[in-house]
Formats: structure tokens, sequence, C-alpha cells
């Protein structure tokens, strides 16, 4: 039965194999990702901004001897404000801490999602049962909600320290991905051949298993980088986040309460909220060019949809070119 | 059978080990938290009594050892005893957290809701448009994503509270015409008008990770074979998309719906901030404000419980929905 089937579908199938075949080397060719260029790009301006907007910068962001509330001009690029402030400043070294709180918290919580996940699916037994029931514990118990109470507990807060804690409270997730990446990969060929040949348990994990984790690591890290972000605004913006410095969360913070909504100084709260939505943004777009990359799928089937509607649409073209030629032979 | 009794053993962990995060946090920081705290607190005015207790039972009696308090606690737990709010002193916690809890969950519940229908909904139909237009436009839902929720409530307060006033910018309902909630048709009204900009803001920032999530499912699903053998039986379009492609995309949603029903009572701390919406969100951030370790217990744990309800729920329904999950237990 399987047989006749195989038989009887394989003539109709080469055409489309070669077709895709040809497809395949075109897109090789074809390496860069239009999603990829403008994420990209778009974080590399922030970046930028980050490491030399202090430097141009004409004003001290806590130098108060300014005009209140002005909006936009020449002097003041981004406009200031209620206490003086210049909105310019007060962005670029906001830039500074939140991409700082927001990198290393990404790091943290990868490196704890790799600890966590990849240790209990690939030692399995046990050991991954314990780690199992941490990271579900993780999972379950809210992240900002708890990040609130650690921060309330702990009097003076550095930059770093919130980005430890939003790193500690955001890993779980990835975790629960690796764990199971890790145990699919366990049982390849590869991975016991290397087992076999008497490797130790971390470096087969280092060199067979990490590897080929790499692309879906570097898309944790992108979410952690913007959970941590958004986090830290959102702490800052509760007067939680790091005590003492700038940052993109503190402007909403010192804009709410200084009634920047009721006085309409809106060039005080919609570029903080602008800027961290560009860097979520930048950086989900890399990500979204990663994922079609780990993923064909995502990547070949909106491809192969298009042909078939192309192929539909030409059929129709000729369909009616045909009538059409019909026609005026009738007519003829 | 088996898959539920191990799912209960896990949850039951995790209960244990959040509500004894719970106790053991404060009494893990380093230093003497209580003496910086009162220290902190008697700088800003008198320390009352209450203030004193709560924070003796929150960093616990330095007498008693660790074991002992870690009994008395598991006890007043059991008693239902949440101890005592020293913001709204003497009011006890259950009843602050009782009169907070339907407002988040109808604001939130309600919101979501409207936010995962909409989502799957436009997920869907992106998905089966895979290769057109539509695919340009899919990557821009990832920038409502990225915006800061609170951000977005402070711009809906700006243009429709405070350049046009039309709606309120603050409270759950209005308070000058009711003196608490009552059941009557106009404070219905009040509510739901009061409800708008913040459903509003829970709808923009979370409509983008549903619509996502579906359409890649759907268009990974699209590509199975049995979606080919359907086209080629010749089913109509409607059918194929509803039926064979969404029914099996929509899985991992519906689990990741569940997850996000438990989070309806703390996920929108800062939210419900912005708008002193009357939920638990807020009462959380006034007992941090107030140091009301009491109170910020007491929420904490409940926004726990909510969650760990909400996805022992789901892994049952899911289990019963998906076959596939209960035998990779």
């Amino acid at each position: 039965m399987s047989d006749v089937a195989t038989t009887t579908s394989v003539p109709p199938a080469d055409p489309a194999e070669v077709d895709k075949g040809k497809d395949e080397t075109r897109r090789v060719r074809r390496p860069v990702n239009g999603k990829f260029i403008i994420g990209a790009t778009m974080l590399s301006l922030i970046v930028l901004f980050a490491i030399f907007g202090p430097i141009i910068a004409e004003f001290d962001p806590r130098n108060s001897n300014n005009p209140v509330l002005v909006p936009p001009d020449s002097t003041h690029w981004l406009g200031t404000t209620s206490l003086g402030y210049d909105m310019f400043s007060q962005m670029a070294t906001g830039a500074r801490t939140s991409l700082m709180v927001g990198i290393v918290a990404g790091l943290i919580a990868v490196t704890l999602s790799i600890l966590f996940g990849v240790i209990a699916g690939y030692v399995g037994g046990l050991t991954d049962e314990i780690l199992t029931l941490v990271i579900g514990v993780m999972l379950v118990i809210p992240g900002l909600p708890l990040t609130i109470v650690i921060s309330s507990l702990v009097p003076g807060r550095s930059g770093l320290l919130v980005a430890v804690i939003l790193g500690i409270t955001g890993w779980a997730g990835a975790a629960v991905v690796l764990r199971s990446q890790a145990q699919s990969l366990r049982n390849r060929d590869y991975v016991s051949a290397s087992r076999i040949a008497g490797e130790k348990p971390l470096r087969v994990i280092g060199v067979e298993i990490l590897p080929n984790l790499l692309p879906l690591l570097t898309g944790q890290f992108l979410f952690g980088v913007i959970f941590a972000i958004l986090g830290e605004a959102g702490l800052s913006y509760l007067g939680l986040g790091p005590t003492g410095s700038i940052s993109w969360g503190t402007i909403l913070n010192e804009a709410q309460a200084g009634g920047a909504l009721t006085r309409g100084a809106w060039w005080w709260f919609v570029p903080p909220g602008i800027a961290v939505a560009l860097v979520g943004c930048s950086l989900a777009l890399i990500n979204f060019a990663i994922d079609e990359v780990i993923n064909p799928k995502l990547r070949s089937a909106p491809l192969e949809a298009r042909r078939v509607r192309k192929a539909k649409a030409a059929a129709r073209a000729q369909k009616r070119a045909d009538r059409a030629a019909k026609r005026q032979e009738a007519k003829a | 059978m088996r898959y539920i009794g191990r799912r209960l053993v896990i949850y039951a962990v995790t209960l244990w080990a959040a509500i004894s995060l719970n106790f053991f946090l404060p009494r893990l920081l380093p230093g003497d938290p209580a003496a910086i705290l009162i220290a902190k607190m008697s700088r800003n005015g008198d320390v009352t009594d209450a203030q004193l207790q709560s924070i003796r039972r929150l960093f616990g009696n330095p007498e008693a050892s660790l074991w002992t308090q870690y009994i008395e606690y598991w006890q007043q737990l059991f008693r239902g005893d949440l101890g005592t709010s020293v913001s709204f002193y003497p009011t006890p916690v259950t009843e602050l957290i009782g009169a907070a809890l339907p407002w988040s969950i109808g604001l939130v519940g309600m919101a979501t809701i409207i936010s995962f229908t909409v989502g799957i909904g436009l997920g869907m139909f992106a998905g089966w448009k895979r290769g057109t237009w539509v695919d340009h436009i899919v990557p821009s839902t990832t920038l409502l994503q990225s915006l800061p929720y609170f951000w977005v409530a402070m711009v809906l307060i700006y243009f429709f509270s405070v350049q046009n006033q039309w709606f309120p910018i603050i409270g759950g309902y209005n308070v000058f015409m009711f003196n608490g909630p009552e059941w009557s048709w106009d404070f219905v009204g009040s509510v739901a008008y009061h409800a708008v900009l913040p459903a509003t803001t829970i709808v923009i920032s979370s409509v983008g990770g549903w619509l996502l999530g579906m359409r890649n499912m759907m268009v990974s699903t699209l590509g199975e074979d049995f979606v080919v053998t359907a086209e080629a039986k010749g089913l109509k379009k409607r059918r194929i998309m509803t039926t064979y492609a969404a029914r099996n995309a929509m899985l991992p949603s519906i689990a990741g719906f569940g997850v996000a029903l438990g989070f309806v009572v703390g996920g929108f701390v800062v939210m419900e901030t912005v708008f002193s919406y009357p939920g638990i969100g807020k009462l959380m951030i006034t007992a941090v404000r107030g140091n009301d370790y009491a109170l910020m217990q007491g929420v904490f744990l409940v926004i726990t419980l909510t969650v760990l309800v909400a996805m022992f729920i789901t892994d049952m329904i899911y289990g019963l929905i998906d076959p596939r999950a209960r035998q990779n237990v």
C-alpha cells in the first residue's frame, strides 16, 4: 500500500523538488535579512546615542539653571523639565543606565537559564527532577511583584543591583525551552559519540551542545534585555529603581510627579517611552531574523505560499489572455 | 491519572516554595533589615506600635528560633490570618485584598479576554495570508509589544483625559457620585466608563504577542500534510482555515492564555498605579510606599496563588485538549 503511494507520488513531486533546490541556493547567496538590517541599524543608533550623547550634550543632566518647561528648540533640543533639567542630557545619561541594566540582567538571565535548563536536560535523572522543580517555582512566582518586593526591602539600590534582581527573576521561561532542546540534543548521535569517546560532561555541554543552542541563546538574551529594560523602567517609574541615578524610567517617574501630563509637557514623557520601545523593537526584529534562520518553516512557508499564489495568478492571466485571444478570433 | 498526580506534586512543591520564599526573603537580607527599617521610618516620623509589631512579625522575633517562627507563620496562614495592615490600621490584610481583588480581576480579566480574542483572530488571518503584504505588517506589532505599558497609559491619559476631557484620569468609579461600590446601573456605568482607558492600555500592549504567536503557529500548521490534504480534497477555504489549521495552531496560545489569566491579578501593577485603579497592583504599591510589610506579603502571596491556580487549571485542560501533553510527562 505504502509502496504504491510512494511510486505514484514521486513523479509529480520531482519538478517541485528541483525547483526547491534552486531556491535553496538562491537563498544562500542572499544571507542578509531585511528585518535584521533594520533592527541592527536602530540598535546601533541607540547604542551610539548612549555612548556619545552625554559627550555632545551641552548641559549637565542635573543642571537646573535653565528655563523651566521649554518645548524643544535650538538650545534645548528636547526641551526642559519642570526643574529646568535639559531633556537631551537626561535622555543620553538615561540611555547608559537603561542599556547597562538591560545588558547585565540579560547576561545573568541567560547564564542562569543555561545553568538550570541545559544541565537539567542533559544530565537527566534526579538532577533533572530537582532543577526542573526550581525552574517551575521560578516560573510560577510572578517576576515583577517579586522584583518590587525585593527592591522595596533593599534600601540603597545601585543600577547593578537592580540589574541583578531583574536577571534573577527573569530566567525561568528561557530555561524551560533550553531544557527541552538539550534533552533532544542529548540523544543525537554525535553527542552520544563524544560521550562514548570519554569526554567529560562539561566538555560535551560546552563543545557539542551549547554551540547548537547558540541561535536560541541569542534570542533569549535579546528577550532578557528587553524584559530587563522594561522592568527597570517600570521599577523606576514606581520609584523602586536605581537610587540616585538617571534612567528612562526615572525620567517618566519625575514627569508623572512633576505634572507633565496636566501641564501638556509632551516632550518630557514621550521620548523615554519611545526610546524604550525602539530598543525593544530593534532587539525583537533581530530576534525575528534569528527565528527565521533556526525555524526554516517560518521562512519557507510564506515564500511557498507566495509561489503558489503567483502560479495561480499566472494561470488566471493566461486564461484571461486565452479568452481574449479567442474573442479576438471570433470577432475576426 | 499519573499525569494529574505528577502535576499535583509539582504544584504542591511550588506552593510550598512560594510561601517559604515569602517567609525567608525578608530574613535572608544582609545586615539587620529590621533595624535599618525602623531607623528609616523614625526619620520620617514616629513609628507606631502597630508598625513595630508588623516589622517584628515580618523580620522575625530575634529571640525565637527561625524554625519556631516558620511553624508559627504556617499556623497563621492556615487560620487565614495574614496580619494587620499598617497603612490602613487596623484593617486586616485579608479584608483589604478581598476588596481589591474584584477590581483587578474584572478589569484585567476582561481586557485580557478581549486582547486574546482579537489577537488570535488577527493572527489566524495573518497566518492564512502568509506571503502577502500582511507579512510586512506583522513585525510592526513588536513595536506595540515593546512599548512600556504604563507609558501607553500615560500617553492615553494625555490625549483622552487632559487634551480632550473624554475619559476620567484616575479611579475605578466616580468617587464624587458614589460613596462606595454599590449595585446600581449608574455605578456599573461609571465603572465601565472608568475602565475604558485602562483596558485599552492592556489591549494595546498585549495584543501583539497573541497575534504574533498565533500567526507563527498558523504558518507552521498550514505547512502540515493534513492541511495540504484538506486543500486537495477541495474543502472550503474558510473551513480549512478555521477547523483544520486554526484549531491546531491555537493550542500553544490557549496554554498561554491560561497563564495570562493567572497574571491578571498581579501582572499590571504599574498600570493600576498610573490610573490609581483600586486593584491589587495599587494596593501593593501603597504597601510598598507605606512600609506596610504585612500587606505587601499578603498581596504577594495572593498574586502567586492566583498564578499557581491558573497554571494548574491550564495544565489540566491542556492535558484534555492535547493528548500529546499527557504522553510526555
